[in-house]
């Protein structure tokens, strides 16, 4: 056990992203409307965002803006930088397009919720399946 | 300054075509046709221009943006991705022309939105083809799913967005699953370029974070071009879209992921990674066998022939997968072969399926009968279609199915021959019950005679050349694979 | 994995119900966790082998101090036009779904003097918006003159600190995607205070569909601009041909053009997401 423990306390954001994952695939698996299904599926993609912010996080780092490098007044060749100093940029790059996508994602599929809303006056997953069957 | 631009090009022309009918539909409603016809045709002329490159000097790096690649994102075009561009843009260009009326007859007032999105969508396809760049992959996968998303749920009014829905569920958890296998490569090794990748993976091969990169990536991919198991939203998704649609889902989102798995297999995993560190090939081929039997068997049981269509397509994919997988030249060769010739077959299919659509709204196999009479040019099409994808020489089908027989029997692997084989007799009894609906079983009441009704001319020109290409292509498929696929793989 | 039916010839559906699936996922996540590096290691492969050069040459390249703009919008500025295309393609979606371009049956109109309330069955009958009469919601519910003036005072400046995340995106966080999405907010936030009709009113449907294209037509205008010039494309630093800025500065210049494109795509995509949904692809009420 004292082996373990020291393995997980330092990776707890990791086994965090594991965990909202499994929540969100859960709602996804197991409820029967289709916005909380929806909302399930958000929590899943968010899951992913915290996991590759976790990649980019150094101890004692800043955020990935350069300091005292503002106008013109010195020349950017004097200033020294460290890697060490500021976290890692990537990630947030990646994981901007990752949160874009999952915005258009989530519109598009309300869009297609509003239009099975007006088809069939119920999100409910059984209900409507109810209706085809009926059909 | 041109020529070394083709590769941007690709994909820019149908990008900025998109935008510009998008704009056109509000002030300049004619253009958005032509546009998009001449924004393809532009594009599928820089394909031929770099596949010629390609086959003369080797690969083709691109640099966006100017930055070296680990930096930056590559474009990175051998033989395997030109080809694949070539079929790609040449499919969805045939598709736009042949499907002008169908377009108008099923979209109707939004058709000029429509073909920006349906634009955006070739634009995802072919940068998914052409990209070096294992994040960029992603965003183009996205741009695909969202734009297909949207083109499924303009369908069929009852079902169209709940198949529509469905799909999204399940596309966002394949895309997800790929995006978290990025992730763990990237952690793992700090860079996205797959070539990149690749020369850091080989230090890393006992370690179990890459194997779950590895299985995280296949498990999206393989739910995105829907390998049995996960091939549940594919059938629904494909009938229930407007035939515009679903002419150019079928043969070519399915075909473009099986493109991505073998990319990833051999650019970034590497063979010596796949069938000697991994102990897992045998049992995809055994998924993959599976797959070809459950997908011929749940045709069978289908009555509507858009849905059986469908079936058929799961069945195909267990083709590829698992002939990508037998890991050696012969079953790969076979793959990729049916990339080509699968995209052709499903597609003269489907475009004789949309034009029998455009006349008779449905295609139940009670509203077939006759079909020969009415529509003779459409079934000839339609024949030769079914002739290739049963594997009868010397259509195109049966050479990729001659390649993949021989590479399961040299990896003795027979269990995938012999699900080939009955999965063909299948396919023979299934097409063969639809010609004699459509030839034999024609309505005996005399008064009614059957009156041709054959689809406009320019739904039919389109359908004879696809249908010509199948003999052709089988004709030349011993030169496709001695100047393309052999170069490759070596 | 998840619940997946499909239905069968006869209509029957087969269920799958695996949640053992689950169950192996959660297994192998955690398998793999265990070779990780350790979190917030500043050695670790991800943040040593690629980062150090951006963190680095940020600067002497590309002229920003905000890495994530340059990341973003130079290096990886392929993947930043594929993501407005994204969000653009949300757009079109949205409006290709759900527009219904039907006027409704029923209008109703409030006599403001009186506040008697007239309903049309036809939707042909009109009576002229003023001082008198006002187009009204089928369920009307009088304005709060607290929020309208709040509102009206305040979305001006909602809307200038926008532009201001998106000028300032290479200095300091922000850029075209924060900045349009404050700018849509804004409009948003005029049709809750209001209602959906004025805001439709004031920013007309064309021009939110013309402005979400015009957006990425910005982005990739730059980009074949800079192919013209003889770079590649998206090569920023080809621009200094033709502006007369500092040769240091003009990747800075360039990334400051194509966020502005970001900014009027998304703003606008996010104006006709919410407009389509709430209205139900009417543009006349709803919310």
């Amino acid at each position: 056990m004292s082996e373990i423990l020291p393995i997980i306390v330092a990776k707890y954001n990791y086994w965090l992203y594991i965990i909202l994952m499994m929540i969100g695939l859960y709602a996804m698996i197991s409820k029967n409307n289709l916005i909380k299904k929806l909302v399930g599926m958000n929590i899943f993609q968010t899951s992913i965002i915290l996991f590759y912010v976790s990649i980019g996080y150094k101890t004692n780092a800043t955020i990935p803006i350069i300091e005292n490098a503002h106008g013109d007044s010195h020349s950017p060749h004097e200033l020294i930088i460290h890697a060490a100093d500021y976290i890692n940029p990537l990630p947030h790059v990646l994981m901007l397009t990752a949160i874009v996508v999952s915005v258009a994602t989530f519109g598009v599929a309300l869009a297609l919720a509003v239009k099975i809303y007006q088809r069939y006056q119920t999100l409910e997953e059984d209900e409507i399946r109810m209706r085809l069957t009926e059909e | 300054m041109i020529n070394t631009n083709y590769p941007a090009i690709l994909v820019l022309s149908p990008l900025l075509a998109a935008l510009m009918c998008s704009i056109f539909s509000w002030c300049a409603k004619k253009l958005c046709y032509p546009t998009a016809i001449i924004s393809l045709g532009i594009s599928l002329y820089a394909s031929i221009e770099v596949l010629m490159q390609v086959m003369d000097t080797g690969t083709i790096q691109y640099r966006m943006a100017g930055w070296a690649p680990p930096m930056g994102i590559e474009y990175r075009i051998d033989l395997l991705n030109a080809i694949v561009l070539l079929l790609v843009i040449s499919i969805a260009l045939i598709n736009l022309v042949a499907s002008y009326q169908s377009v108008n007859q099923e979209i109707g007032k939004k058709s000029n939105t429509f073909y920006a999105i349906y634009l955006l969508f070739v634009t995802g396809l072919v940068g998914i083809t052409a990209t070096g760049d294992l994040f960029n992959l992603y965003v183009l996968l996205e741009i695909t799913s969202l734009t297909s998303y949207a083109q499924i749920a303009m369908g069929d009014k009852d079902r169209g967005p709940l198949a529509s829905l469905n799909y999204v569920f399940i596309g966002v958890i394949g895309a997800s699953f790929y995006l978290l296998g990025v992730g763990y490569i990237y952690i793992m090794t700090g860079s996205l370029n797959m070539v990149d990748v690749a020369s850091l993976l080989p230090s890393l091969h006992g370690s179990s974070a890459v194997l779950v990169a590895f299985i995280f990536c296949m498990l999206g991919i393989w739910i995105k071009m829907a390998l049995f198991p996960l091939h549940v939203w594919l059938p629904n998704a494909y009938t229930y879209a407007p035939t515009v649609v679903s002419r150019i889902l079928a043969p070519l989102m399915t075909k473009v992921m099986v493109y991505v798995m073998i990319r990833l297999m051999i650019t970034v995993f590497g063979f010596e990674y796949l069938f000697e560190k991994l102990n897992l090939a045998e049992a995809v081929v055994w998924l993959a066998t599976i797959a070809i039997l459950a997908g011929a068997i749940m045709a069978m049981a289908q009555k509507d022939l858009k849905k059986m269509l469908t079936y058929i397509i799961v069945c195909e994919i267990g083709y590829m997968v698992g002939g990508a997988w037998l890991g050696n030249e012969l079953g790969m060769t076979g793959a990729i072969l049916h990339i080509v010739n699968d995209a052709l077959m499903t597609f003269a299919l489907f475009l004789a399926l949309g034009n029998i659509v455009y006349k008779l709204k449905s295609v139940h196999f009670d509203n077939l009968k006759g079909l020969f009479g009415k529509m003779p040019w459409t079934m000839a099409g339609f024949v030769l279609g079914a002739f290739s994808i049963i594997g009868i020489p010397p259509t195109c089908g049966f050479f990729s199915k001659w390649y993949l027989i021989l590479g399961a029997f040299e990896k003795g692997a027979y269990h995938f021959a012999g699900a080939l084989i009955i999965s063909s007799l299948l396919c023979a009894v299934l097409f063969f019950r639809i010609f004699e609906i459509g030839f034999f079983n024609n309505e005996h009441d005399e008064h009614n005679t059957i009156t041709m009704s054959e689809a406009p001319v320019s739904m039919l020109i389109p359908l004879g050349l696809v249908s010509l290409s199948l003999i052709i292509t089988g004709l030349y498929s011993s030169s496709i694979v001695n100047k393309i696929i052999l170069p490759f793989l070596q | 994995m998840l619940q997946q039916y499909s239905e069968q010839a006869g209509g029957q559906k087969i269920e799958i119900h695996s949640s053992n699936h689950s169950f192996a996922l959660w297994r192998l996540l955690l398998y793999a966790t265990a070779d990780f590096p350790a979190w917030g290691d500043p050695n670790s492969p991800a943040n040593s082998y690629l980062s150090p050069h951006y963190i680095q040459k940020s600067i002497e390249e590309t002229g920003v101090p905000n890495l994530v703009t340059s990341v973003l919008a130079d290096y990886r500025g392929f993947d930043t036009m594929f993501e407005t295309a994204v969000v653009f393609c949300a757009g079109l979606a949205c409006f290709l779904l759900l527009r219904n371009f039907k006027q409704k049956e029923e209008n109703f109109y409030r006599h403001i003097p009186t506040g008697v309330i007239i309903q049309f069955k036809k939707g042909d009958k009109t009576l002229p918006v003023g001082k008198e009469f006002e187009h009204i919601d089928t369920e009307w519910i009088p304005y709060d003159l607290i929020i309208k003036t709040v509102c009206r005072i305040l979305i001006p400046f909602i809307q200038l600190y926008a532009l201001y995340v998106v000028a300032h995106g290479d200095f300091s966080p922000g850029g075209g995607f924060q900045g349009g999405v404050i700018f849509g907010s804004s409009l948003m936030l005029y049709a809750i205070a209001y209602n959906l009709r004025t805001l439709v009113q004031r920013v007309k449907e064309k021009l939110l569909g013309l402005f979400c294209a015009i957006g990425v037509l910005i982005y990739a205008g730059i980009g074949v601009v800079c192919m013209a010039l003889g770079g590649n494309f998206l090569d920023y630093g080809k621009l200094s041909q033709i502006l007369p800025v500092d040769p240091g500065h003009i990747r800075a210049y360039g990334m400051l053009g194509v966020e502005i494109g970001v900014g009027i795509t998304v703003m606008a995509a996010m104006v006709i997401i919410y407009v389509n949904i709430v209205s139900i692809g009417r543009h006349d009420e709803g919310l």
